[in-house]
């Protein structure tokens, strides 16, 4: 997902829009939502998008857990076969796909990903779950929304907005899936060409 | 990524790794209510079969329609190949319909290699005369990293008809690429003396089954190709199941772990006794199943990126 999203080019230039700490309030602020909206998330699957979506998709969990004590099934899906860009790039390798023993079957699955950018992701996403089962309904949780939509697509629960020139990365690093600190970067193209 | 796969050598340790990973992912999806994929619609996938062959044929089949891919079946009975027509012309045509990938078993040695060069699309070999069978060699390893959890350090004997088989040559070099230790057994006159140099150097040679049992993982078995007892290799298939054949007795002589391989088809009774192919060490239904996982990851890392 890195390459059309540009969520981890491997440079520390740009600057900080979500620090350490603003990450955690912000899951903390999603997980409560996610209650709120969900009527204490009954009958609810998350399912993170490989990469980071998927240790964000547990950060959630854990957070519905301690606020509540509730716990909600926890999977990923990975959406590498759906792509619609397959051939405009190098094979990519898989990534993990684990649905939770329970199904999805009439149940509300919560998609979480990191970045939300054109939208085709998450149209993959929406191809991949038909394939899996039939929710209930699916919606979206994201870290960042950075705009810039392609496709008729919106998220239920947004961690932050965050306005972008086209051109400008969005790098998402996460403990679990970077090593380090959690952060999120916004830097200019002419510093990462 | 590379384009063809002729040779199980064309994988180093990275790649087939990445392929065993992925067929890892394919076979998890395998157990879904939808078991299609969109990943290769569009595609045209041509299996090119000079050769009888149920198993690989049906699974290269399966294998690309679970990717959507479109596939056109060509064996060499009833098209124009009976009247004369050249492989080189064959290809022509096959090149002149777009196919993006051609997989190929021809009974000449080579074959694929000669293909590759007439087609612009991907070349797979699906066993090629005496010389190699890569994808079945991938499925294998598949099988042992499933059921052994490794495949650095495994000890693998095969067993057989190491002279004419193709799937040995394949599992030698995709084994030793990945770390395992391979011995070849059989009678002197189907495992010559510097065959295994001429595979790989790692390679133990060894005419007494009994004496490596005990020491081995994973045993594979190869099939008696009936075509090789006429031409008096060994004195009597009696001879060759008493001496080399897996029978219960000496499926005893095997460690608590160690599973039985075979790539099938099977002679029951001749190299491999049916209680044995039978038993819960046998992985030889597994073999088939996984074959089909191993054909999708090989698919979609050569047709599912950028051409």
């Amino acid at each position: 997902m890195a390459s059309l999203r540009d969520t981890h080019i491997g440079n520390a230039q740009g600057k900080t829009v979500l620090s350490s700490a603003d990450l955690h309030r912000v899951v903390d602020r999603i997980a409560h939502q996610i209650l709120e909206k969900t009527s204490g998330a009954t009958g609810t699957v998350l399912l993170g998008i490989p990469t980071r979506g998927v240790p964000l998709a547990r950060r959630l969990a854990a957070r519905i857990h301690a606020f509540e004590g509730i716990d909600v099934p926890v999977g990923a899906l990975d959406i590498t076969l759906y792509r619609d860009d397959l051939r405009l790039h190098a094979t990519r390798a898989l990534g993990k796909t684990e649905i939770p023993g329970a199904g999805i079957d009439g149940r509300r699955v919560i998609l979480v990903d990191d970045v939300l950018f054109s939208g085709r992701t998450v149209r993959a996403a929406l191809d991949a779950l038909n394939d899996v089962g039939r929710p209930s309904s699916v919606q979206l949780a994201v870290l960042v929304d950075r705009g810039h939509r392609e496709l008729p697509i919106r998220a239920d629960y947004v961690g932050k907005n965050i306005p972008t020139a086209q051109s400008e990365n969005v790098r998402v690093s996460l403990a679990e899936t970077d090593g380090g600190v959690d952060e999120v970067r916004l830097s200019g193209s002419e510093e990462t060409r | 990524m590379i384009k063809h796969l002729r040779s199980a050598a064309d994988l180093d340790a990275e790649t087939a790794t990445l392929i065993l990973d992925t067929a890892g992912e394919m076979a998890a999806l395998a157990g879904r209510e939808v078991k299609k994929l969109p990943t290769l619609r569009g595609r045209t996938v041509v299996n090119l079969f000079y050769e009888d062959s149920t198993r690989t044929r049906i699974s290269f089949e399966a294998a690309a329609k679970r990717l959507s891919a479109d596939v056109i079946n060509f064996s060499a009975k009833g098209s124009s190949v009976s009247k004369g027509e050249s492989l080189k012309d064959t290809a022509l045509t096959l090149q002149a319909m777009g196919a993006d990938a051609v997989v190929i078993r021809h009974p000449a040695s080579g074959a694929p290699h000669r293909l590759a060069s007439w087609v612009d699309g991907s070349v797979i070999n699906a066993g090629d005369g005496t010389h190699e069978h890569p994808t079945q060699a991938l499925l294998d390893a598949y099988t042992m990293r499933s059921r052994l959890g490794r495949i650095a350090g495994l000890r693998v004997v095969i067993v057989g008809d190491v002279l004419h088989s193709r799937v040995a040559r394949s599992n030698v070099l995709l084994l030793s690429t990945l770390g395992a230790k391979v011995t070849l057994v059989g009678p002197p006159t189907l495992v010559p003396v510097d065959i295994a140099a001429a595979l790989e150097p790692s390679t133990e040679v060894s005419y007494d089954l009994d004496s490596v049992l005990p020491d081995a993982d994973v045993v594979m078995m190869l099939r008696v190709q009936t075509e090789r007892m006429q031409d008096s290799f060994f004195p009597s298939a009696r001879e060759y199941s008493r001496r080399y054949g897996l029978d219960v007795p000496r499926m005893r002589k095997l460690p608590e772990h160690a599973i039985v391989m075979h790539p099938g088809p099977m002679n029951r009774g001749m190299e491999i006794a049916p209680e044995v192919a039978d038993s819960s060490r046998s992985t030889i239904v597994e073999q088939v199943a996984n074959g089909v996982s191993a054909r999708m990851a090989v698919l979609y890392l050569l047709l599912g990126g950028k051409a």
